[in-house]
């Protein structure tokens, strides 16, 4: 399917800005509207990417962006799906797109944060397993990085420094990108003096939580041809899929998986693909491509190891050969695949209702040529893959 | 009042029905009487298995015993609601441990005294009860894993 393309793309960068989360969207949401050469007023769908942490205005953000770009009538959603929140919103915006409803919808995520580790929702609320993890257990988010990280060590002979060398990959990839929040070069020793937070993770290999925006202009093919949009770039797939039962890998905010024992979904069994294989999976097979296919991959590295099992998990290499892909630079730019060339969330830090759009903002600037010094050379392919919190899929797949 | 009595009295589970507190303690799941799934923590109203209606449970007790899939600890003091035992955070561990009857991994800390350099994947594991808090009226329970002394090495 590439009925649908990319018009324009715009951010407002990332950091600990400590203003309005608006500010950030309409910054990024007016950046996308001129790189389309889009007028707002011709805009006929606003989809908001919604935050939970900015009261009302945040969980009805299709609305407050909407409104602070001014009222025009248009059609209006918005969506929350934690990290993948922006993803749904760009998948609901396609959705109206194709269905013929309208022909230029405008996608918008944008954020701002509270310093330190991501919390759950203020009072008592013993019914919400993302409260009561923190109060039974103290699991925060970085205990369940590193329970991956730790189980790589265990099964693949992954270690300490080959988490750091993605670190300081990622910080080297980040260095130039003006809209990244973190723009250090870190050595392999510099990282593996950090302090450990959650035992095999240190404190710069877990993403930090960061103000930012980001927006995407989505518009019908024909359109783009009428209006002249250069250089568009096609939607090739989004997926928004959910795990299939029964859920056998431990998933944040979750305190156990799924029985394996239990019988699958299908009737008549068979194996269960597992979610974070399935995400993508779904992405390839909508959009007739393979991981072979790929120029580049932006992944969500919540952790300097979860970068490794994506590796995994897009298709880029089996089970257990992620490490080797790394120190054989296939990863890097100028490699056979680079991942997060944008510095990824090591240097973003995480913008959550921005985040997935602000993996298709890097992708789409690769796919034009217009990434400057961490431009994948003759980029014609490009993933996202991110997981929202409770079961939520996103990937994009986007092309020349 | 005996001491035992108002021991029993101010030690009480940080939330009911999860887990029981006898001599061999054990994970407090239940089982769709429809299609047969374990579910911890306990389903309630509907069953999760896609190809199943069942809206009834019976309680049912987990494996006490376990193999460590995979373990951490907290380092830095974790946000509320988690609530500290002292007044100075002491660092604690986790681990997520793979049941083999139920074929389940249930996440838990660690056992009071044991840290990271303690555990390896694959290790033989014991369901515990141990303090997780305080306030002035309770010193509430949680289920913890401890490393089995005379655990054998998957």
């Amino acid at each position: 399917m590439s009925d649908v393309v990319v018009a324009g793309v715009g951010m407002h960068p990332w950091g600990k800005w400590g203003r309005n989360f608006v500010e950030y969207g309409i910054v990024a949401a007016r950046a996308a509207l001129a790189d389309a050469g889009v007028d707002y007023r011709d805009v006929q769908f606003v989809s908001g990417a919604d935050t939970v942490r900015n009261g009302y205005p945040g969980y009805v953000a299709g609305a407050t962006f909407a409104q602070a770009l001014g009222w025009t009538g248009a059609r209006v959603a918005s969506s929350y799906a934690a990290c993948a929140s922006g993803a749904t919103a760009l998948e609901v915006a396609r959705a109206e797109i194709l269905a013929g409803r309208c022909d230029v919808a405008l996608v918008v995520g944008a954020d701002t944060t509270p310093k330190g580790f991501l919390a759950p929702t203020a009072g008592e609320r013993p019914d919400d397993p993302d409260w009561l993890r923190f109060r039974l257990l103290g699991a925060t988010n970085p205990t369940y990085f590193a329970l991956y990280a730790r189980r790589r060590m265990a099964l693949y002979g992954a270690t300490e420094r080959d988490f750091a060398e993605v670190r300081a990959k990622n910080a080297r990839h980040g260095l130039e990108n003006p809209n990244a929040r973190y723009r250090k070069d870190f050595s392999v020793d510099d990282i593996l003096a950090s302090p450990m937070v959650a035992d095999p993770l240190r404190l710069v290999e877990i993403c930090a939580t960061s103000d930012g925006g980001a927006a995407v202009v989505l518009t019908s093919a024909d359109y783009a041809v009428k209006q002249g949009v250069a250089r568009p770039v096609k939607v090739r797939a989004v997926s928004t899929v959910t795990p299939a039962f029964p859920q056998t890998v431990i998933e944040m905010p979750h305190f156990a998986t799924d029985s394996g024992a239990a019988a699958g979904w299908r009737a008549g069994g068979g194996e269960v693909t597992a979610f974070k294989d399935s995400i993508t999976l779904a992405a390839y097979e909508e959009a007739g491509l393979g991981p072979e296919d790929l120029s580049l991959a932006e992944v969500y590295d919540l952790s300097s190891a979860l970068e490794l099992d994506w590796y995994e998990h897009i298709g880029l290499c089996k089970a257990g050969e992620a490490e080797r892909m790394l120190h054989d630079g296939d990863t890097t730019i100028g490699g056979r695949i680079p991942v997060n060339p944008s510095g990824g969330l090591a240097c973003f830090g995480e913008a959550v209702p921005a985040q997935a759009l602000a993996q298709v903002c890097e992708v789409t600037w690769q796919l034009r040529g217009q990434a400057g010094a961490r431009q994948v050379d003759g980029a014609t392919v490009g993933i996202t893959a991110n997981q929202g919190l409770f079961g939520h899929g996103s990937s994009v797949i986007l092309s020349r | 009042m005996s001491d035992t009595a108002f021991e029993q009295d101010r030690r009480t589970p940080a939330i009911e029905g999860w887990f029981t507190t006898d001599a061999e303690p054990s994970l407090l799941g239940n089982r769709c009487t429809t299609c047969g799934t374990v579910f911890f923590p306990k389903a309630s109203f509907f069953c999760r298995n896609p190809a199943c209606n069942g809206a009834e449970f019976e309680e049912t007790r987990l494996s006490r015993r376990g193999r460590i899939w995979s373990f951490t600890d907290a380092q830095y003091q974790p946000p509320p609601p988690y609530i500290p035992r002292a007044a100075e955070f002491a660092p604690f561990a986790l681990a997520a441990v793979e049941l083999s009857d139920e074929q389940m991994v249930v996440l838990g800390q660690i056992a009071e005294g044991y840290g990271v350099s303690d555990l390896h994947v694959g290790q033989e594991v014991e369901l515990v009860i141990e303090d997780l808090y305080s306030d002035d009226d309770h010193d509430y329970v949680v289920y913890k894993w401890k490393p089995v002394a005379d655990g054998s090495t998957a």
